[in-house]
């Protein structure tokens, strides 16, 4: 079951939130991030290539230019590879944990799972960034030592940055899930 | 909960049987490692089960039954599946079953015990996730789990989570022995059932290294004892060896072929990542060098660059006396002490004066000694840039000796400076308490301490530039020499053998697993496939790094511009000798 909804992250962009219910125990969300701007892309080749070739005018040495259209397609490439993220998903699985993916705009994909057990509480929480004061969701884990102590927190959607709208649909499910783990007992 | 079960995906297109694997009851998860088909005598399977199970000291029981159907369900088969139910008793029963050329799955579980509480669910919901069985067999988790020793009987619940089902199907490697080719009493289906996987080099090398290590640990020993002897420890000689840094990178890859030659097996996966990967790291250097090598003695490279060496070291001469003659003419329009500055000046200049006709004495012989500095290099890459690190310390001696003469004269200078300064304002140094105190001194005690505290503050811009221009100097040769050291560093403790793992074969090295959910149709279980996440680049690097001579600096950048400030001596770069753990 697949439903989409439209949010918008904390600058104004436009967000897509897809939900798939596989089962009452394993849920995903999926937040498209807005993709790379043609006209952002154009300004930044634009001024690139004009610094070039002022530059130019000024040594005559060609191979300013040269330099200047690798560094630009060099750079494409590492922000597409190592920047650019298009997508984030949460797959939610009962009883076995919650895993987060970040696909980047060239196709790479980079994964982290968290085991249930290690999963103490899923949270939304306030945090001062920049000027600003946003709602972020986040993973708290377990501290092995101290039973009610929490040894890290793993904060979820970081680069698509959604609203607080967008944020209580995804925790309500999660609660959902995690209350449905911890209420039916290991069987014997 | 969810029942979770781990089926291997090279069993998903077996015939019928039995499901063999190990239940994990803390996280009611069962994985299945391999598939038993009929026909099949229960008494023989339960010996294999037993076997195996000494053999690798895991549980290994019958889970279930495995159902491949060509069409309509067969009554006969169906009740037959539910009579092994009762033969192999296992708590709980697990039912997989499987419509031929179809993704659809069913599975069922039945608990043989009545649920003690009446709300309980009757059936549990099944989750079947899918695992390529060679891939976690073959992978290392990491950080690695602290394994329970051999001798507890199973391997239980301390291995938490899912680096228990890594380690199930890592110990049962005696389930998968047998292929389909054997004339076995069970026939099994696992990931190894259409051959098993094996290579010819790795055989013959397993069989050639016995010889081979026991060899060069016999030689290694030699050059040891040799090195280790009486006449090494005696003093000028034990002085030399500890400040050249190519005696240290020579001990360094000695101690590293005697590791990897010791004749005792590697007891674990980490020991044997450090032997790969020292052995590979000597073995790139010896190659590197071995290019060095062929590229010096080429075309009389080694002629040329003797020819280049004493004009080289007879222009850096020059150099140093046009400076000294700048400093003791009126420097960056400063005005110094004429008769300090001449005494200075020409101290040096016969210095440098002496170090030239040291350099012309040598020069017929710096061909010689330069080509069987080149010889080294067969010894890798790291012990020649050694040598041109010492070379270098070597050729600027006399820029390390004006250093040392600059910073004791600024030393002294500045301590008289601050003693003197003290008395002008009534006060000394209190040895006893470690503190400045007040005192009152005679009015001649006062007289001459002024008088020599003006004479020092007048000649302190004299020293102190002097001081300045040989620190620079002294700075910039241990920069190089520095750089030289980090590079030699850098091929000394790269783990090369891990990256090449993890360029080639990523699912050896794992940090973890992940998770692709799979065609779901409503009232069907939920399937799920288990990837390996390979461990990222940096964590490799900073999980193998080998440990390497250490030339971290020892002074913080404060410390170090506080010495330079005080002229105490700085030796930024330690004599690894002393650092040795």
């Amino acid at each position: 079951m697949e439903d989409e909804l439209t949010f918008s992250d904390i600058y104004g962009g436009r967000l897509a939130l897809l939900r798939r219910y596989y089962s009452p125990s394993c849920r995903e969300f999926c937040l498209s991030c807005p993709r790379l701007s043609l006209r952002s892309l154009t300004a930044v080749t634009c001024s690139v290539w004009l610094a070039a070739y002022g530059l130019f005018t000024l040594f005559e040495n060609s191979m300013i230019l040269s330099a200047a259209i690798f560094i630009t397609l060099i750079g494409l490439l590492g922000y597409l590879h190592f920047v650019k993220i298009d997508q984030e998903t949460l797959l939610i699985i009962d009883s076995l944990g919650i895993q987060m993916t970040s696909s980047y705009a060239s196709g790479k994909e980079s994964t982290t799972f968290i085991e249930m057990g290690k999963v103490k509480d899923v949270i939304i929480n306030e945090a001062i960034y920049m000027q600003k004061v946003i709602y972020y969701l986040c993973i708290l884990l377990n501290d092995p030592m101290e039973p009610n102590g929490i040894s890290q927190v793993v904060p979820v959607f970081q680069s698509a940055k959604p609203r607080l709208d967008c944020l209580i649909e995804v925790y309500r499910s999660c609660q959902e899930i995690l209350a449905h783990g911890k209420a039916t007992p290991t069987s014997p | 909960m969810v029942l979770k079960a781990f089926f291997p995906t090279c069993c998903t297109s077996a015939d019928s049987g039995l499901l063999v694997g190990r239940w994990v009851p803390e996280q009611n998860s069962a994985v299945v490692l391999a598939v038993v088909h009929f026909p099949f005598i229960p008494i023989q399977v339960k010996e294999l089960l037993a076997q195996v199970q000494q053999a690798s000291r895991v549980g290994v029981a019958v889970l279930g039954t495995w159902c491949h159907r060509r069409q309509e369900p067969e009554e006969s088969l169906g009740h037959f599946l539910e009579g092994l139910g009762a033969i192999f008793s296992h708590e709980p029963w697990l039912q997989l079953c499987r419509e031929r050329g179809s993704k659809l799955w069913s599975c069922k579980v039945t608990h043989r015990q009545v649920p003690t509480s009446p709300d309980a669910p009757g059936e549990d919901q099944v989750m079947l996730i899918f695992y390529d069985q060679r891939k976690v067999l073959l992978s290392q988790l990491h950080p690695p789990t602290a394994l329970p020793d051999h001798q507890a009987g199973d391997a239980t619940a301390s291995t938490r989570g899912l680096a228990a089902v890594f380690d199930t199907v890592a110990r049962s490697e005696a389930l998968f022995r047998s292929d389909r080719f054997d004339e076995g009493l069970v026939r099994l289906s696992h990931w190894q059932s259409e051959g098993v996987e094996a290579s010819i080099i790795v055989e013959l090398a397993k069989q050639a290294s016995g010889p081979v290590c026991l060899l060069f640990a016999y030689l290694l020993s030699l050059i040891s004892a040799a090195s280790a002897c009486r006449v090494f420890k005696l003093w000028p000689l034990s002085f030399i060896c500890s400040k050249l840094s190519t005696c240290e990178q020579l001990r360094h890859r000695l101690e590293q072929l005697t590791f990897i030659f010791s004749t005792q097996k590697a007891e674990n996966a980490s020991q044997l990542m450090r032997k790969a990967n020292m052995l590979v790291s000597v073995l790139l250097d010896v190659a590197l060098g071995l290019t060095l090598l062929s590229w010096l003695h080429g075309k009389d490279r080694i002629g040329q660059l003797a020819d280049a060496l004493v004009p080289v070291a007879d222009w850096v001469a020059e150099e140093l006396q046009h400076l000294l003659q700048w400093l003791m003419g009126a420097p960056a329009g400063l005005k110094m002490n004429r008769a300090l500055d001449q005494v200075l000046g020409r101290f040096f200049l016969y210095h440098i004066h002496l170090w030239i006709s040291y350099i012309h004495l040598m020069s017929p012989f710096i061909e010689r000694i330069l080509w069987h500095m080149g010889l080294s290099a067969c010894l890798g890459l790291t012990v020649s840039l050694s040598i041109l690190s010492d070379i270098i310390a070597l050729l600027t001696f006399h820029i390390y000796c004006f250093y040392v003469y600059g910073a004791r004269l600024y030393c002294l200078k500045i301590c008289g400076l601050s003693s003197l300064w003290r008395l002008f304002r009534g006060k000394k140094w209190n040895v006893l308490r470690q503190r400045v105190d007040s005192c009152s001194y005679d009015l001649d005690q006062l007289f001459i301490g002024t008088l020599l505290f003006t004479i020092l503050v007048f000649l302190l811009p004299t020293t102190a530039l002097y001081y300045l221009v040989f620190t620079l100097l002294r700075l910039l040769v241990v920069t190089v020499q520095g750089l030289i050291h980090l590079l030699v560093d850098l091929t000394n403790s790269l783990p090369l053998y891990a990256l090449g793992l993890r360029l080639c074969r990523p699912y050896r090295l794992s940090a973890g697993v992940k998770f692709q959910v799979l065609e779901h149709e409503a009232g069907r279980p939920l399937r799920l496939l288990m990837q390996i996440n390979p461990l990222p680049y940096n964590r490799v690097v900073h999980t193998y790094r080998l440990p390497s001579c250490g030339c971290h600096p020892k002074h913080s950048w404060g410390s170090l511009c506080r010495k330079l400030f005080f002229g105490e001596l700085i030796y930024p770069w330690r004599q690894r000798g002393e650092k040795q753990d």
